[in-house]
């Protein structure tokens, strides 16, 4: 294939590639300074404590929290875990009950479910045709018992924002816990929890141009002040929340990938979204039947999710795939078979769903790569189409409803 | 996951896409999946009426690389085959030919129904016995 080796990596809600400077910045951690930050009588242990409080203070900065506040993990998934699992076990005494959302992460939603069967009453609300959830149905679902409200910051598929603020503010008057999955919104857009009332914030360094294998989790200490039960017994690291040796190469990475972020994220933003809107354009106008899911106001600057009507997104990426990289809402892309839940959430039936393809765009993402993007997904989309008997039957003005299915 | 060389090679250049007349009498037409399940898959078999022989297939499918290389197969194996013959070919042939994974065995089953359900459609059509229940047993 060395003839046709472009590579387009529009996936970047999956992960980002590792900036250079970051990557720079962590090599000294593997050899010259390979001490552990728990060691405190050398200098090896010094240095390495070093780097991970300077990141420390790099990270606090971006999110501008204090560095005390902030807890190391291996990722956003473990942050996830010891948020939920950890206010649980800590303010049980006060109540079992947890409200959240039916499109957050996996990480959330599986957490959610194993504390259901320990004993807590989760209530998942709904969100309407745009991805955003009703704030009368939040408040109206708060009761003596719940301890906490999670709510992610922005969704990975759609890329909606939450109303943050308002939702803090409700989480205030009932004095209640407010958590959020930040992991996509946070290093991208402005997200500052004491501003908007959040308590516990749970985000990794991979999605924000730093190495895979370490995230972060936020926790109020002043006003109000928030204790997790840790979830995994060791050393007592991190202020005896999280023990385990710290990742040192990975933390600084982390902490630089942050402060990159602190000072690039507005014009990143400025420029992605422009790309992204001429990505959307272009599909709109150049073909038919094409559908914009989730509110296109209140969303992550880089991301896009797009369905195609009657071509089935695993398909229409096989047309594409060596040389552009993206995500689908398909059944076929995932084990269960399922389309994507947070798609059918929004209201979308199975069969625009399975249509779908998610564009996230990323720092390194140039405005060639979205040209080459619309000319190749555009091309597949027709091949596709040409392919497809719904799309036929589409074409010759027949009913797609009234058609009785042979369902399997 | 990656696909396999053969259903790689059938979804680059797939054989027999296209429409036949289906209100010809001589046309037998499947249309069997939904969209909602993500496959659709349209198979249409032309039949000489004095050989009983499959003379033409064409397919279109709505789905993903490997439903689209199940019927294609399936419209390579239809041609030139007798109607009996066409109902001996097993989903579990297309599994073995394409090398499909577990996750994708719905697919080969699929494109058997669709055999099944054209064959079914032709005979119907000239009031010959149906031989071939629309939909196997799964």
């Amino acid at each position: 294939m060395a003839h046709n080796t472009r590579r387009v990596y529009l996936d970047n809600n999956a992960t980002t590639p590792t900036d250079p400077r970051v990557v720079e910045a962590m090599l000294p951690y593997f050899y010259q300074m390979p001490g552990n930050a728990a060691s405190r009588n050398h200098p090896f242990g010094w240095e390495a404590e070093e780097g991970v409080d300077y990141a420390r203070e790099q990270i606090a900065s971006l999110i501008q929290v204090d560095p005390k506040e902030i807890i190391f993990t291996s990722g956003a998934t473990e942050s996830d875990n010891l948020a939920i699992k950890g206010v649980f076990e800590m303010y049980r005494s006060k109540g079992n009950h947890i409200i959240t959302v039916k499109t957050e992460h996996k990480a959330v939603l599986d957490t959610c479910h194993k504390l259901e069967k320990m004993g807590a009453e989760v209530t998942y609300l709904d969100v309407a045709e745009d991805g955003l959830i009703d704030l009368a149905a939040l408040e109206a679902a708060i009761k003596p018992s719940t301890i906490l409200v999670s709510v992610m910051w922005a969704n990975n598929e759609t890329g909606v924002i939450q109303p943050m603020k308002a939702i803090g503010d409700i989480c205030a008057r009932h004095g209640v816990l407010f958590m959020s999955d930040a992991t996509q919104a946070v290093g991208k857009i402005p997200v500052y929890p004491k501003e908007t009332g959040v308590h516990l914030i749970a985000f990794t360094s991979h999605k924000m141009y730093g190495p895979k294998g370490v995230g972060a989790l936020y926790v109020s200490r002043k006003a109000p002040r928030v204790k997790v039960t840790a979830q995994m017994d060791g050393g007592g690291h991190e202020r005896g929340m999280r023990s385990g040796t710290l990742n040192v190469p990975g933390i600084v990475g982390f902490g630089k990938a942050a402060e990159i972020a602190r000072k690039e994220m507005a014009q990143d933003a400025e420029r992605l979204s422009k790309l992204r809107d001429r990505l959307e354009a272009a599909f709109l106008a150049n073909l038919e039947e094409v559908y914009v899911n989730g509110n296109r106001e209140h969303r992550m600057p880089h991301v896009t999710n797009i369905s195609f009507k009657h071509v089935e997104g695993e398909g229409l990426m096989m047309t594409f795939n060596q040389n552009i990289a993206l995500s689908s809402g398909s059944a076929c892309t995932s084990a269960s078979l399922e389309p994507s839940y947070v798609l059918v959430a929004l209201g979308l039936g199975d069969d625009l769903a399975h249509s779908s393809l998610r564009f996230s765009l990323g720092r390194f993402t140039t405005e060639d790569d979205i040209d080459y993007v619309i000319e190749k997904v555009g091309s597949g989309v027709n091949h596709m189409r040409d392919l497809s008997p719904i799309w036929e039957m589409y074409k010759e003005g027949i009913d797609l409803n009234s058609v009785n299915w042979q369902e399997h | 996951m990656a696909y396999s060389d053969k259903v790689l090679e059938h979804f680059k250049n797939p054989r027999n896409v296209g429409t036949l007349d289906k209100s010809d009498k001589n046309v037998g037409t499947g249309l069997v999946g939904a969209p909602e399940c993500g496959d659709v898959m349209r198979l249409q078999i032309q039949v000489d009426p004095e050989t009983h022989t499959i003379v033409d297939a064409k397919f279109k499918t709505f789905g993903c690389g490997s439903a689209i290389a199940s019927s294609s197969l399936a419209t390579e194996w239809l041609k030139g085959k007798s109607v009996d013959e066409a109902l001996t070919i097993d989903n579990m042939d297309i599994v073995e030919e394409l090398a499909l994974p577990p996750v994708k065995i719905h697919c080969s089953v699929l494109a058997e129904d669709a055999i099944r359900s054209a064959i079914a459609d032709y005979q119907q059509k000239n009031g010959m016995e149906v031989t071939s229940s629309a939909e196997k047993a799964h």
